[in-house]
């Protein structure tokens, strides 16, 4: 199944490449790209996976449904990709096992650009989960879904404004009719192949003292862990008292947390 | 006052988080913390949890919950 995807290219005339997608569905080897799918529940994450894949993975308004992680594949412009549907989070810093998941997807999983999927009703909130991204990997391209939704709520998204800020591409998107999965695309192949120069929004800590327990902290953990892909963000979880990272530090199994536990239970209302 | 007692319909200021460790963090998560405004908007059939609307997101807590949020009732302007 090859599919051009010519649609919501309106505003701009020239310079829109359209992008040559072919959903893959679940066949899998060799990949040129992976691609990681983050964000809150109920963001359209796996309405994203579907458009991109051609797979049906369950589309609902519930959460908790993307119980561990989902894979799909497509090829674009003669590059094949791997996509990786993780369990809807508010955090990466929480004690879930979804988060837990797709922490250690971003984490470890190496993946050469995660999308975060945020919802434009509520962006302030789904913020946070970017700016937790951004200070794992500068490989982010953000997807602000639900546009239809926003627009009807009389809310407006300054994408560029948004894009400058968090120094990543960020997409206007309503993802369930297809709008801006286009755009989505181009911005994720420039991620991948590296033709993006990200500035990424990071937190910079004033106090000098933390700076230099983060570094002193980083340059052990360099040392002990081979290939570890942040040191200074598990620096950071470790003087922050994130147990299930403490636990890894000292079990030396960091990489490869698979810790359950219980969390406190939060219902979560969509009204 | 803390949130537990905080009225159905009315809104206040969050001032302080008592709260611990992972359950602090999840609060933070939710976009609750100090100078944060938040509103009652519903209690559940048993009364426990109660739905509150924080950032135009609605959050469920349950009473223990509440009970570490300290707030500032707010005027409502209308
Ligand atoms: N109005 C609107 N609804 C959407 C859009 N994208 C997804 N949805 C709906 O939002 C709900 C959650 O979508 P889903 O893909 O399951 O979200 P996920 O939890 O992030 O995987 C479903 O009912 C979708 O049909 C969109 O662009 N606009
Ligand atoms: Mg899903």
């Amino acid at each position: 199944m090859s599919v051009a995807l010519a649609n919501d290219c309106g505003g701009c005339a020239t310079g829109c490449n359209t992008a040559q997608l072919t959903r893959l569905g679940i066949k899998s080897d060799g990949f040129d790209y992976i691609i990681a799918l983050a964000g809150n529940p109920n963001t359209g994450k796996s309405t994203i996976f579907n458009k991109l894949t051609g797979l049906h993975q369950h589309v609902g308004n519930w959460a908790g449904k993307t119980v561990a992680r989902a894979e799909g594949a497509f090829n674009l412009n003669n590059k094949k990709f791997k996509i990786v549907d993780l369990p809807g989070t508010y955090s990466l810093l929480s004690t879930s096992v979804d988060e837990e998941i797709a922490r250690d997807f971003v984490l470890f999983g190496k993946p050469d650009v995660t999308i975060v999927v945020a919802d434009a009703t509520r962006l302030e909130r789904n913020l946070n989960l970017v700016l937790q991204i951004l200070e794992i990997t500068d490989r982010v391209v953000v997807a602000v879904n639900l546009m239809d939704e926003a627009k009807r709520n009389d809310l407006t998204v300054d994408e560029r404004a948004l894009s400058r800020d968090l120094g990543v591409p960020v997409i206007p998107m309503t993802a369930r009719r297809g709008e801006g999965v286009n755009e989505l695309l181009n911005a994720v192949e420039k991620v991948a192949g590296g033709g993006y120069a990200a500035r990424p929004h990071r937190i910079k800590y004033s106090d000098e003292k933390i700076e230099n327990a983060v570094q002193t902290l980083a340059k052990q953990l360099n040392e002990t862990f081979e290939n570890l892909p942040n040191a200074r963000w598990v620096a950071l979880r470790l003087l922050e008292g994130d147990e299930s990272i403490i636990r890894a530090v000292r079990e030396q199994t960091l990489g490869n947390l698979k810790q359950s536990r219980g969390f406190p239970q939060l219902v979560q209302l969509e009204v | 006052m803390t949130l537990n007692l905080l009225p159905t319909g009315r809104s206040a200021t969050i001032t302080k988080i008592h709260s611990k460790n992972a359950e602090r963090r999840r609060m933070f998560d939710l976009g609750i913390l100090p100078g944060t405004r938040i509103e009652n908007v519903m209690p559940s059939p048993l009364g426990d949890p109660i739905a509150y609307r924080v950032r135009s997101s609605v959050v469920a807590l349950r009473t223990e919950q509440a009970e570490l949020i300290e707030i500032e009732e707010t005027l409502e302007l209308k």
